[in-house]
């Protein structure tokens, strides 16, 4: 092989380095199906994950009805609270599962509910706080269908 | 509508006390038909609001993906004796209410 | 008249003797146990001010003859169904409230499953919370308690199946993700998470004939009942649990 050809061959492997066989983390966020919801939701802010935590089954006993909670870690305070908590369903056909807002005289970060989950499914919640920043946690809840059909 | 609210009937000043309330509804989600294949159109309960001694502490936006017969819990900071006031609407627009009393001390 | 006459030559009941709720998970019992999140508790609710509204031509509440039914109505659920002296038939609880409206409020009786004569069940059942189901079986209502009995032991539906062989020969089994109970109804009527809404005992048994892809018996069917009876007496000493929560 010529001088030039030796060159261009190795800048060709010196490219295929440098592009990754598969998808770093930032290409795995644009498979992430909360991504346009949550982009809407926070008008393309970044979401920080932490702080959030999402209390629910891991196994739901009925996919109609399944208890959660959400806390979130702050001192609650005038100047630093949490505005609002919202959570969303990686699975129902409506994403949007509700919005709870808080402000400082909520005293304790939480809220508790119970929920609808069309099937196996990942739960984020965000929350946001009051310097505009949001933060998220998520559960992995599995649901079944009930043993024998009910028309009753 | 029927529905069922929980708050203490006393606390200390300051103290940060559970607020519960629970509503009978179907929280219809539209997705539903009935036995003769007609579609049953959606109803939730959208928004609901307390209110303490007049100010907002809570407010919710529910969806359809809040299970049927609804059960929200909240915490808030006992502040003065006076009322909590909660109210709510459906996609229908029935509206519903509930008050409770609470005496705070210190 | 013990509710054990029956026994002598009577199939077996499970052993040890389980309500439901302990074939369900923890977050099932908890939501049970819990006064306010128990959502049934919204029937008792309903049903209590059903209560004290005048209801017929009478303009009489229930409560204008039974006061508080805290008092007044404590133990009447562990006893039904039973045959009522003035109807000479076998009636459950909500029966029994229906006749009681005819004759005393000189109303219309309440239509079976709808919300307000689940509530007013619901409400009735209540006060009987934490006492044992206590249904006798007796000349009056033997013949009942004997087609009861053998229509729990009857096969049906295309599934081909009887109430034993789920609720006898396999509680505690799983049946796809549920744990198999031993199909009593001391929780009934019960906020039952599949319906999103509470129900009766008959909507459950019609639930399970479903289940079994049978022909469901309409609502206040003597099939029904007389099941009813025999499930009673064979759930006697499990504590009523109305408003019970169920999967």
């Amino acid at each position: 092989m010529g001088a030039p050809a030796r060159r261009r061959f190795i800048s060709v492997l010196a490219g295929l380095a440098a592009a990754p066989l598969w998808p770093g983390r930032a290409a795995r966020a644009q498979d992430d199906p909360f991504a346009p919801l949550l982009r809407k939701i926070t008008g393309g802010a970044t979401v920080n994950p932490g702080r959030v935590t999402v209390d629910t089954p891991r196994l739901a006993d009925n996919g109609h009805s399944v208890p959660l909670k959400v806390s979130v870690v702050s001192p609650m305070t005038a100047a630093d609270h949490v505005r609002s908590i919202t959570l969303l369903s990686g699975r129902n056909p409506r994403p949007l599962i509700a919005t709870f807002h808080l402000g400082p005289k909520a005293g304790r970060p939480e809220v508790a509910t119970r929920v609808r989950l069309n099937g196996s499914q990942r739960v984020l919640a965000v929350a946001q706080l009051s310097d505009g920043s949001y933060w998220s946690g998520s559960a992995e809840v599995e649901v079944t269908e009930s043993a024998c059909l009910d028309a009753s | 509508m029927v529905a069922r609210v929980q708050i203490p009937q006393q606390a200390k000043r300051g103290e940060v006390i559970e607020v519960r309330i629970a509503i009978q509804h179907p929280m219809e989600t539209g997705f539903r038909f009935d036995l003769l294949g007609r579609a049953i159109p959606k109803n939730v309960i959208n928004n609901l609001s307390v209110r303490y001694n007049g100010a907002e502490v809570f407010r919710a936006e529910l969806g359809s993906g809040i299970a049927a017969n609804p059960y929200v819990q909240f915490c808030t900071v006992a502040e003065a004796s006076g009322e909590f006031v909660f109210e709510w609407m459906d996609d229908a627009g029935q509206r519903g209410a509930e008050r409770a009393s609470i005496t705070i001390s210190g | 008249m013990l509710a054990s006459s029956a026994n002598a030559a009577e199939p077996q009941k499970p052993a040890p003797l389980k309500s439901g709720v302990e074939f369900t998970s923890e977050d099932v019992r908890k939501l049970q146990a819990d006064d306010f999140a128990n959502p049934g508790m919204l029937w008792v609710a309903r049903g209590a001010k059903l209560w004290g509204e005048p209801a017929g031509s009478s303009g009489k509440s229930c409560a204008a003859c039974h006061g508080d039914a805290a008092k007044s109505m404590r133990g009447v659920a562990t006893r039904y169904p039973r045959v009522d002296p003035g109807a000479a038939k076998l009636v459950n609880l909500e029966g029994r409230i229906n006749l009681c409206r005819e004759r005393n409020q000189q109303a219309e009786p309440l239509k079976l499953e709808s919300d307000e004569l689940l509530a007013l069940t619901a409400y009735v059942a209540y006060p009987s919370r934490g006492m044992p189901v206590a249904v006798a079986v007796d000349p009056q209502n033997r013949k009942n308690f004997e087609r009861g009995r053998d229509l729990y032991f009857r096969r049906s539906g295309q599934m081909n199946m009887a109430c034993t062989h789920c609720h006898d020969r396999n509680w505690g089994r799983q049946l796809l993700g549920d744990t198999i109970s031993q199909g009593h109804g001391n929780g009934y009527p019960t906020y039952r998470l599949e319906w999103q809404t509470t129900g009766s005992l008959q909507r459950r048994i019609r639930a399970c004939f479903f289940g079994l892809r049978a022909e469901m018996p309409p609502y206040g069917a003597q099939d029904l009942l007389d099941l009813e009876l025999y499930l009673g007496w064979r759930a006697s000493g499990l504590p009523i649990e109305t408003p019970g929560v169920r999967r």
